[in-house]
């Protein structure tokens, strides 16, 4: 018999403890293990100073990351999600939009406008991953098409960064509706000859990935980022296989042509600008 | 005429015991005893009972119809409905993927591009069509011929009925979600008339890749939805057996999704569903392809194109 017994259960590691950045004055980097003063993480964009690891970051720290100071306009802000299905598992997905919008962040899984990047005009679409795993439902599709057909308008290049788990199941058919509504404006907006980069950070997944996501002129993913159609837990289920090391990670897709650049978050502006001035043939 | 080798669901198991004591009747009356007016009372009373089970069947239940073994697939219809067809094969890249089908048809005379799933009915053929579940060359199989169709000016006619797209790590590897993301795009601006019939399971992405069209049909007992019952139960509920609550939540029948305007029709099926007369529902649906083929006949390039846009540009719900 054992003479140091652990006299509660283990502490239950959240389903995301990877990607969050703990909170506390110090911080175990899940990535590489190192013990790092929070704030130096904060400071470097949420990523780990020692091994580059990208956590996630919050749409409003995305924006200021990718435009210039204070030429975010956003649009659309007020549109909300309706239970039309009146959907219901453990909670109504009424429950489930109200809670997630009483979080106070945004009002649903996408923030939406125009900004500039080093002068030049563009349109953005960002997700919020912690808005029900970034799902896109119909107020994601029709904020995402509207931001197009603004680009159409006004001749400017469009950009989306996704963090999305894919449709979202509670609006069913409606949901899958959206990756076709999405992809015949990206339709159009080639057409008038307009650039389109698709930044894909971690998780891009399901129906964004086989939409608009794998749709860039330009796919651009942040290191390590996992990037795929099904989920890895779905496809071992039903191959009954071990994953290969990496897969669908940024740098797996990039070995198989599915993404064109894998940028550091610190980089991504920058070269963001510097592709888009070339497409668009600016000095 | 009823297929050979009927297989029941679990629901029709009365409807199962009726036909049973028919043809125990019939068997009998071979030997110099007349039961015609019995089997024919009992014939009516099974095509009574058909019809009602029918007419109510709840949402897994359709589900399951939609997946019946004998449920007629692409190439039954594509017997029954058109002629001179011959299969073209591969995407010129990768390889032939035998979850889709395709190839060059006449449909009353007329040429067309005739696109679909494919699934199997016996044990090696599904395998041999991986259960109808298709992997990225497919889609791109079905894009090359639909894009060939559009340089002749052919219209295009795409049968779905997939459980979804193939979850492997070669179907990732070669871009899953690139193939049915572009064939979303080049759908939606293809200058030629594309309908869509999903005939059995439209199952999410997998199903929508060759569905972007200027008219969507459904057939009586299909199913489409965003993700399987299964899928979904496994995610809500950890329980992936949990499909018939799923099924109800999801919305799935051809009257659910008619009613969020995502389809413009519903083509009847014979009573007992189309896996008990092909042929019957074969020419139900030629009816309904040679009348909205028609119409789309009339549009001109641009307007064809801008409808079809504004078609899908509609479908969402939300507040403002």
């Amino acid at each position: 018999m054992a003479w140091f017994k652990r006299s509660n259960p283990p502490m239950p590691k959240g389903p995301d403890h990877k990607s969050r950045v703990p909170e506390g004055l110090w911080t175990k980097c899940t990535s590489c293990g190192e013990t790092i003063y929070t704030k130096d993480i904060e400071k470097n964009l949420n990523v780990c100073p020692k091994c580059n690891h990208h956590y996630r970051i919050s749409t409003k720290k995305r924006l200021e990351l990718l435009l210039d100071e204070g030429s975010f306009v956003e649009f659309d802000a007020g549109m909300v999600s309706v239970d039309f299905l009146e959907f219901k598992d453990s909670k109504s997905y009424q429950d489930r939009i109200n809670q997630a919008v009483a979080k106070g962040g945004s009002k649903d899984a996408i923030v939406c406008g125009q900004g500039n990047i080093e002068g030049m005009p563009v349109e953005i679409s960002v997700f919020d991953f912690s808005f029900m795993g970034g799902s896109m439902g119909s107020v994601v599709g029709e904020k995402i098409t509207r931001g197009i057909e603004r680009a159409l308008e006004r001749k400017t290049p469009m950009i989306i960064v996704s963090a999305s788990g894919g449709a979202r199941m509670q609006e069913s058919i409606l949901s899958l509706m959206q990756m076709a509504k999405t992809s015949a404006a990206l339709a159009k907006l080639r057409e008038a000859g307009l650039p389109f980069v698709s930044i894909l950070t971690d998780p891009t997944t399901g129906g964004v990935t086989a939409s608009f996501a794998m749709l860039g002129d330009i796919n651009m993913a942040e290191p390590k980022a996992l990037i795929g159609f099904a989920g890895p837990r779905v496809i071992e289920q039903t191959i009954r296989q071990k994953l290969p090391e990496g897969f669908q990670r940024a740098e797996y897709l990039l070995d198989h042509g599915m993404v064109d650049v894998i940028v550091d978050r610190a980089q991504m502006k920058a070269q963001l600008s510097s592709i888009l001035k070339m497409l668009m043939r600016q000095a | 005429m009823a297929q050979n080798n009927q297989s029941y669901l679990e629901f029709e198991k009365p409807i199962a015991e009726l036909e049973k004591k028919i043809q125990e009747l019939l068997s009998f009356s071979t030997d110099g005893v007349d039961l015609k007016n019995e089997v024919s009372k009992l014939e009516k009373k099974a095509e009574q009972m058909r019809a009602e089970l029918f007419s109510n069947l709840n949402r897994w239940q359709t589900a399951q119809v939609a997946r019946h073994i004998n449920r007629p697939f692409t190439l039954d219809y594509i017997q029954h409905i058109f002629t001179d067809f011959v299969e073209l094969h591969g995407d010129r890249n990768f390889g032939d993927d035998h979850a889709i089908v395709g190839g060059l048809a006449r449909m009353d005379g007329e040429p067309v591009m005739v696109i679909g799933h494919q699934k199997g009915r016996d044990t090696k053929e599904k395998v041999f069509r991986n259960f109808g579940m298709p992997n990225p060359e497919g889609y791109r199989k079905a894009l090359r011929l639909m894009e060939m169709a559009e340089r002749f000016k052919l219209p295009i006619i795409t049968f779905v009925d997939t459980p979804g797209a193939f979850p492997g790590i070669g179907a990732e590897e070669r871009g899953q979600a690139e193939a049915i993301a572009r064939n979303l795009r080049e759908m939606a601006r293809l200058t030629v008339p594309i309908i869509v019939v999903i005939t059995g399971e439209g199952g999410s992405g997998g199903a929508l890749a060759i569905a972007v069209g200027d008219r969507v049909l459904m057939l009586e007992h299909s199913v489409y939805a965003v993700i399987s019952p299964e899928g979904c139960a496994a995610i809500l509920w950890s329980d992936g057996t949990k499909g018939a609550q799923a099924a109800e939540a999801l919305k799935l029948t051809a009257t659910d999704i008619k009613e969020l305007e995502v389809i413009d029709e519903i083509v009847p099926e014979p009573v007992g569903g189309a896996h008990r007369d092909h042929k019957a529902m074969a020419d139900n649906l030629h009816e309904a392809l040679a009348r909205n083929l028609k119409e789309l006949k009339k549009l001109s390039e641009p307007d064809l194109i801008e409808a079809r846009y504004q078609k899908f540009r509609k479908m969402s719900r939300f507040i403002e």
